[in-house]
């Protein structure tokens, strides 16, 4: 038996042993969703104990070295692992932009000593991050961000506002984009700051979105002091960091769409809308369902092989951007199927019956996804330009 | 598996990828076009073929072939998609030396196997019947006599229908059109003897052909598999056919992009390139995105047919699906993005479109399979 079948024999087991039941029923959605942190409260003890088991293995954070509390598995093994976690039906126990954002810009671009003091949290779970990039002014053209860190000697004194700071209210720090140097040419004076979010002058306001949630924060800053030991990598260099975790985040919201999948959309739409002679009543939508399938499988495909080529050497840098614009405008047309297969039922806001409207406020919500973490006409110009070679304007 | 190829699989591409550009690349169709060349494919560049041992590349070792996958015999597809060049490689390597290598007959394997891979015997398929391709409605009978069985009816897009040596056709010897039981499979010879061939000459100058069964009598022994339930094979042979020409669709789509790209890199209109316009920018990123998704797609097929090849249905009819339509939406764009002279016979880009046209077909269109899929998925 080769090492790999032994691995995954032994991860099998162990999960079987490991993850309590109730972690192992699908996820209803975000509510289900372990986030940590200092203000966090556990939904159940199954959740807790999940979190704690996994944690101490370092599978929260599989691929992750050992000494900063990560597994130090290999692509393969992290690759078993994530198969033998959906074959069992096994939750994710933990997520948070620090593992699939700040942590991975940490590994590259972090002292040892800013490895040493985050990496552990984020891999327990017990700090949760938000992420400082979008401003009022700022939005797809990220780099003519303003808000600013003056030098004052042994610490930076940070003024500005921050927009879309996704749970920027529930977090405990925040990594930032500050210009450090206003003279510069817009990508070269930006800096990258990691700070507490309870420190003096931070304030956060929740925006009300059209799903009716408020994930998303403006974050205000006063005169708020962070020490020099805090900036990541080289004063007004923060830019390079800060586009090598928008790749991560570009994975991540990708992604999103595939991860809540428990049921296929023909399944449920054979539930709402009926059949007959053994197909789908509304036969036009049951072409659209059968062609979104494809495409989803096709997709998650993509994925796996973005993965094997990168363990292979052979992924394109920017290949992040192809998996965003995929993967958003897919959870997208999934959620225009769901909606459609679902008709007026699906439209109620609130009650029991539809758990507060949970499908039609997700169907609004992925709205965001082809817009957060760069549009997708962001992510096509990025393509065009850094895969395909052609010319600016 | 890793969705990446081997470094022996990258060596095939690049050997099979030299042979095509200097023996066949585009000129090549073209001048078997121009000509009215009545084989329809180079006999000695086959011949070439078989030097490098492409035709016996799904048969096994003991048969003198290369004994290896789909993977492999996708990676020749994909490079005649990048030339466009005709050749019996779909008809005999893939769809027949699948036919017979699955079908259990060590007489049969033994009679036609090595000739295959010397490149000496041309064999095909003869499945449809219409326009659509709908394999469960065969209808073309073979009835019981005395020592063997009696051919009547139809077949039409026979690939290589009308120079092949060996003919492996889909019959009805039980059951009604509709049903997959009471079909079987037969080894009838081509040419004098065999039934009544008419080339068709196809949009895209490949070779295809109709045949018409007139009480041609076939021997017991011609039977490949079981009598009646042929479907099973059929079905696999079919699978093998979709990935292969999923493959070549991925090739000729990623060969009419780069030349798109090339174009719009050195056109200018306006008083600049045409690549500069993101109009133009933004579809073909979009483009490379569904190509990409769409390669993914076709190696996991490939790769299913390898791993467990009765279990691979669903995943081939994915991946022809996916590649039938990026394909169409490639040589759509090429022909639009590069303008009026996409529209002349004298550029290339048309033939790719062309091309495309005629695998999407094959086998099943994008609608078949996507029909497949959701009948599977009980919806």
């Amino acid at each position: 038996m080769s090492d790999l079948e032994t691995f995954r024999r032994e991860t099998r087991a162990w999960l079987e042993s490991n993850c309590p039941p109730e972690m192992r029923r699908a996820s209803q959605g975000e509510s289900d969703t372990c986030w940590g942190g200092r203000k966090w409260k556990f939904q159940s003890d199954a959740q807790r104990i999940w979190l704690e088991r996994m944690a101490e293995k370092g599978w929260t954070v599989p691929d992750w070295p050992r000494e900063y509390g990560g597994g130090g598995l290999s692509h393969d093994e992290v690759k078993i692992l994530r198969q033998e976690m959906r074959a069992l039906g096994c939750r994710s126990p933990l997520d948070s932009f620090g593992i699939w954002m700040l942590g991975p810009a940490l590994l590259k671009y972090g002292s040892d000593a800013q490895k040493r003091e985050h990496l552990p949290k984020i891999a327990r779970g017990e700090i949760r991050w938000c992420q400082g990039y979008s401003e009022p002014g700022s939005g797809s053209d990220l780099a003519s961000l303003q808000t600013r860190a003056v030098d004052h000697g042994d610490h930076y004194v940070v003024n500005g506002s921050k927009i879309w700071t996704s749970y920027a209210d529930k977090a405990d720090w925040i990594f930032c984009l500050v210009r450090t140097d206003p003279d510069a040419p817009k990508h070269e004076g930006i800096s990258f700051l990691l700070f507490d979010m309870e420190s003096q002058g931070v304030s956060t306001k929740p925006i009300t979105l059209i799903s009716g949630a408020s994930p998303f924060c403006q974050t205000f800053f006063d005169d708020v002091l962070v020490p020099k030991a805090n900036l990541v990598g080289e004063l007004n260099k923060g830019w390079t960091i800060a586009k090598y975790l928008l790749t991560h985040e570009r994975d991540m919201i990708g992604g999103m769409g595939q991860t809540s999948e428990s049921r296929s959309l023909g399944q449920t739409a054979a539930e709402s809308v009926g059949l007959e002679n053994g197909i789908l009543a509304d036969t036009v939508l049951r072409g659209q369902i059968a062609a979104y399938e494809i495409d989803a499988w096709a997709f998650r495909l993509m994925m796996e092989r973005a993965g094997d080529m990168a363990k292979a050497g052979q992924a394109h840098p920017a290949i992040s951007s192809l998996l965003k614009y995929y993967g958003t405008e897919l959870n997208k047309r999934r959620m225009e199927l769901v909606m459609s297969a679902g008709g007026t039922d699906a439209l109620e806001w609130e009650g029991a019956r539809t758990r507060d409207g949970s499908q039609v406020r997700a169907w609004l919500r992925s709205k965001a996804n082809s817009i957060e973490g760069g549009t997708s006409e962001v992510q096509l110009n990025i393509v065009a330009k850094r895969i395909l070679g052609l010319p600016d304007a | 598996m890793s969705l990446v190829l081997t470094s022996e699989q990258t060596m095939l591409r690049d050997s099979t990828r030299s042979l095509l550009v200097k023996s066949a690349p585009i000129s090549h169709l073209r001048r078997l076009r121009d000509e009215r060349d009545p084989v329809g494919f180079s006999r000695p560049l086959w011949k070439e073929f078989a030097a490098l041992g492409l035709p016996g590349i799904l048969v096994p070792q003991q048969y003198g072939g290369m004994g290896l996958g789909h993977v492999e015999a996708g990676i020749v597809m994909e490079e005649l998609g990048h030339t466009l060049a005709p050749s019996p490689f779909l008809s005999t390597a893939v769809l027949a030396a699948t036919a017979i290598a699955r079908g259990e007959n060590e007489a049969q394997k033994q009679e036609y196997l090595e000739r295959i891979v010397a490149g000496d015997l041309i064999a095909t398929v003869a499945i449809d019947e219409t326009g659509k391709h709908r394999p469960e409605k065969i209808a073309l009978s073979a009835a019981r006599s005395e020592n063997g069985f009696v051919l009547n009816g139809a077949k039409t897009m026979v690939l290589d229908g009308h120079v092949a040596d060996l003919l492996i056709v889909a019959a009805r010897t039980a059951g009604t059109p509709g049903e997959i039981r009471g079909i079987t499979l037969f080894l009838v010879n081509g040419g004098s003897g065999g039934p009544r061939a008419e080339r068709t000459v196809m949009v895209d100058s490949h070779n295809a052909a109709r045949l018409t069964f007139d009480n041609l009598k076939v021997p017991g022994s011609a039977v490949l598999g079981t009598v009646d339930g042929g479907w099973t094979l059929l079905d696999g042979v079919l699978n093998a056919g979709r990935a292969a020409t999923a493959a070549e669709m991925a090739g000729a789509s990623e060969e009419a992009f780069a030349r798109t790209v090339a174009y719009l890199k050195e056109r200018r209109q306006f008083g600049r390139l045409i690549g500069e316009f993101q109009a133009l920018q933004h579809r073909a990123a979009h483009l490379y995105c569904e190509l990409e998704v769409t390669r993914a797609a076709i190696l996991k097929a490939q790769q299913a047919l390898d791993e467990s090849f009765d279990k691979a249905g669903p995943i081939v009819a994915m991946a022809k699906a996916r590649a039938g339509k990026s394909a169409t939406l490639a040589v759509q764009e090429g022909v639009q993005m590069h303008g009026g002279i996409g529209m002349t016979d004298e550029f290339d880009i048309g033939l790719f479109m062309k091309r495309v046209r005629v695998m999407q077909e094959l086998f099943g269109d994008s609608n078949f399979h996507a029909d497949r899929l959701a009948r599977l998925g009980h919806y």
